[in-house]
């Protein structure tokens, strides 16, 4: 059985450290926040201006003055902070964030990110992503490794307009793990899902892969 | 001082409203978005709008109201997802969209408070986004050149204000609307409770009266929730 949404969200919290800042994108990487292992310390940054972002509000205490970027209602912890959208960015931007966890409708080995256009479809817009991936130190994508109609969506290039040229780490799929490797444009696969092989993925992925040396 | 207080939205924004004019508007999705001051632009029927906002309202709320009256030629934003009329009108031509990353819209925004024509970011490099821009390298990386956006007017949403313009912002309806204060030629703030000098704190000032030329109380205060998430209380009967 390849990778559950949860799981697959599960597979990515393990690339949180004690101490993080974290910018969660909007899906399956939404879902991170619910396997932050206990007694480890993530702060979570939203950036329409807040850092630490708190669960979901009960009911009675739903603020409309209090979202995050995906303009759910959440809640503050006791220790969050609010800033305005340029003094977001520049956390963003300036180096500060230590990982992003995002969606992506194509990636390819040589780290390049498509994720917020398909042409003469609408154009809904990139927010934020090309900030993230340009700005935050470590860029780790979760996505279904083919798209609906079964088509590879790791590939050798992106065929979409780009978000970002040469910024992914690590790709987690439903079928595994996949370090990129930018320089040499190689993928390594480094964990496989429970279920499949070795042979589906790469016959699932359009570009070349290598396999992690087991130590 | 200047009087800065103004008795109602139409008043403040008596004589600051033409055709063809550049407008700031803060918000981000629907919080944060100067609710009582957009139907009063509406109501006062001026077009060929430049909007410069990170979003463009929602059914019959916010910004939405000024394209549903043809006002707005030009939309400079980051996300305009989840908009069926403002589709309609880009697909149909009627509407001029430039798409900024939102982190580049804010520094651009930010810039133009601040005197500071253009920058380099390292976000949109190698992406349209830097399509017939100049790209220079620092330190080794390639970063791309932007430049300032200033408005003829920006309108703006806070929590309190004081007789002087001083503005503090409650929670994540901060976001564009600082920044935006900073770089209209005039600005205009509503906000939800004006209270007497003295009474903010001045160490806990968001945005310092300068920036503020006239402010007025909110009239509407929808405060629209896009998406209403919750949890359910530890041990509650389901």
């Amino acid at each position: 059985m390849a990778w559950t949404r949860d799981e697959m969200a599960a597979r990515a919290a393990r690339e949180l450290k004690d101490g993080f800042y974290v910018n969660l994108g909007i899906g399956i990487p939404t879902l991170v926040a619910n396997h932050i292992p206990v007694g480890m310390q993530v702060t979570l940054q939203s950036e329409n201006g807040m850092l630490g972002i708190g669960p979901f509000p009960y009911d009675d205490e739903v603020d409309p003055d209090l979202i995050n970027a995906g303009k759910q209602t959440i809640s503050e912890l006791s220790t969050s902070s609010y800033f305005s959208s340029a003094d977001s960015f520049a956390m963003i931007r300036g180096g500060h964030i230590d990982l992003t966890i995002l969606g992506a409708m194509e990636i390819a080995a040589n780290g390049d990110i498509a994720n917020w256009t398909v042409p003469g479809k609408m154009v809904k817009g990139m927010g934020g992503a090309m900030d993230l991936v340009a700005g935050v130190k470590r860029v780790v994508v979760v996505m279904e490794h083919v798209s609906k109609q079964g088509d590879p969506k790791i590939l050798g290039r992106c065929t979409l307009p780009l978000t970002g040229a040469g910024v992914v780490d690590l790709v987690i799929t439903d079928l595994g793990v996949l370090a990129v490797d930018r320089e040499r444009e190689v993928l390594t696969l480094l964990e496989l899902a429970p279920g499949t092989s070795v042979e589906e993925v790469c016959d699932r992925t359009g570009a070349r892969i290598v396999l992690a040396e087991v130590g | 001082m200047t009087e800065k207080i103004f008795a109602t939205p139409g008043a403040a924004l008596e004589g600051l409203l033409f055709d063809g004019m550049t407008i700031m508007s803060g918000g981000f999705g629907l919080s944060g978005n100067p609710e009582s001051l957009i139907p009063e632009i509406r109501q006062a029927g001026v077009s060929g709008l430049t909007v410069i906002s990170n979003n463009a309202g929602a059914d019959g709320f916010g910004l939405w109201m000024l394209l549903e009256s043809r006002q707005i030629r030009k939309m400079i934003s980051s996300y305009v997802g989840e908009n069926k009329l403002f589709e309609q009108q880009y697909l149909s031509g009627e509407l001029e969209l430039e798409l900024n990353p939102q982190g580049t819209l804010a520094e651009r925004i930010r810039a133009g408070g601040a005197g500071i024509p253009a920058f380099y970011t390292k976000t949109g490099v190698g992406t349209v986004v830097a399509e017939g821009k100049p790209v220079e390298t620092f330190d080794g990386e390639a970063y791309v050149r932007e430049t300032w956006l200033r408005a003829d007017l920006s309108i703006v949403k806070a929590w309190r204000a004081d007789p002087a313009g001083n503005l503090v912002f409650r929670k994540t309806a901060r976001n564009f609307n600082p920044n935006m204060a900073t770089a209209g030629k005039v600005t205009v703030a509503e906000v939800e409770e004006i209270v007497p000098a003295g009474t903010l704190d001045p160490d806990g000032i968001h945005t310092p009266g300068i920036y503020v030329d006239r402010v007025v109380r909110s009239t509407i205060n929808e405060k629209r929730i896009e998406k209403r998430t919750t949890r359910a209380r530890e041990g509650a009967a389901v």
